[in-house]
């Protein structure tokens, strides 16, 4: 009897999902779209608090108190972001900081692409540029996706990511029509940067195995290579118009189908700092778990004054 | 010591006058004060608000989904209040 309930109740589920109704947290929901969203979400956050990291790096040393101000407020949204998410998380009766001790016990994952090294200023243009314009192109699908908390956080994310590239693309321009030495800065953090961007978009299609239920449940609308393709087609020119090179010798320009066709991805390399071999990957992690465990006492803290103005209010 | 988590709370902000406080999204405070506190830095960073009133998430009451149809059927059957149900006569503009 149960079992013709379920099927039923994701009979109707799904034919709100096509009807493009949104589900809101207390809605019936296949446990597995639930799990699938509180895995996605919650990596999503810990992407945007372990993001902070390599930015965080050149706030000291930003070259002057304009791009100081900027890189302040850009990180500071990052950290706005992933706590967005995470109160979307909790939405799906997740667990806030069990979901956040996965990610400093290595049993959550976060983007890849804050597994390197962050060596020179120019790679915070190359970060805004392309790191951003790839998450920006990730992120307006999932502003129409089923789960409303999540398509509402995203359309708050997405309308303060578009800054995040303006800032990275104007140190580029800035840096590329400047000393030569200057414009080999940002040509080397194009360099480093580029493959790594478009790894960030996940493995190849068929190589994806969330991707088709995902779709079909509206949490994502578009597959890894579409998006991998329109981040292409979107940058490419972009590079060009300030005299970058991108670093993949097999890139050309298709005229009939309109579109860049790129060179074959390292995937071995994706999935080695997947894996948690990545050049950061311990220090990033590290440096979260640290955060927390010298952060407790002001948890604690709080918690003391908290009790002590509510017991004076009481008086 | 206690490592008890801050109670979640639910955050409306008011954009401006003349507007009502809307749902924003939820965060984590220790009090009300700390949740106004971080509500400004989390949901105000560029003037979306001029007025913030935060409410602890086990306060809020809500209706049951699974119980939408009948709690709501009642409006669903009575067209006549709309006044798309009443004819008005040729040559009366407004009404």
């Amino acid at each position: 009897m149960k079992d013709i309930n379920i099927s039923e109740l994701e009979r109707k589920f799904q034919e709100k999902i096509d009807k493009d109704i949104k589900i809101e947290p207390k809605d019936w929901m296949p446990d597995d779209y639930r799990q699938t969203l509180i895995r996605q979400i919650s990596q999503h956050a810990h992407s945007e608090i372990v993001g902070m990291l390599p930015e965080g790096n050149w706030i000291t040393r930003a070259p002057n108190l304009r791009r100081k101000a900027v890189l302040l407020a850009k990180v500071q949204d990052e950290a706005g972001h992933g706590l967005y998410l995470y109160s979307s998380v909790e939405t799906l009766g997740a667990n806030r900081e069990e979901t956040i001790d996965d990610l400093h016990s290595g049993k959550a994952k976060y983007s890849s692409i804050f597994n390197y090294p962050t060596v020179s200023w120019a790679d915070m243009g190359a970060i805004g540029w392309l790191v951003d314009g790839a998450a920006i192109m990730n992120q307006v699908p999932l502003c129409r996706c089923s789960y409303g908390p999540y398509a509402r956080a995203m359309v708050r994310v997405c309308k303060e990511e578009s800054f995040h590239q303006r800032q990275g693309f104007e140190i580029m321009v800035q840096l590329a029509k400047g000393t030569p030495v200057q414009k080999e800065m940002a040509q080397d953090a194009l360099n480093r940067f580029w493959w790594p961007s478009l790894m960030m978009f996940g493995p190849n299609d068929a190589e994806s195995k969330h991707t088709a239920q995902s779709v079909k449940w509206k949490i994502k609308r578009h597959t890894n290579d579409e998006l991998r393709q329109m981040f292409v087609d979107a940058t490419v020119p972009q590079a060009e118009l300030i005299g970058l090179t991108i670093p993949d010798k097999d890139l050309k320009f298709n005229e009939e189908t309109g579109h860049y066709e790129s060179g074959a991805i390292n995937w071995d390399e994706f999935w080695e700092v997947v894996k948690g071999n990545g050049p950061c990957n311990k220090d990033r992690v590290d440096t979260r778990r640290k955060a927390k465990e010298d952060g407790m006492w002001v948890v604690e803290a709080a918690n003391a004054y908290a009790a002590k103005r509510a017991i004076r209010k009481s008086a | 010591m206690s490592k008890k988590e801050w109670p979640l709370w639910e955050i409306f902000i008011r954009s401006k006058a003349g507007l009502s406080h809307k749902h924003v999204g939820s965060l984590r405070a220790a009090d009300a004060e700390m949740a106004v506190e971080n509500a400004r830095d989390v949901y105000t960073r560029r003037s979306e608000g001029i007025s913030i009133w935060a409410v602890e998430s086990k306060d809020v009451y809500a209706s049951d989904p699974t119980e939408a149809d009948s709690l709501f059927e009642p409006s669903d059957s009575k067209v006549y209040r709309h006044p798309t149900f009443y004819d008005v006569p040729d040559g009366i503009s407004h009404m």
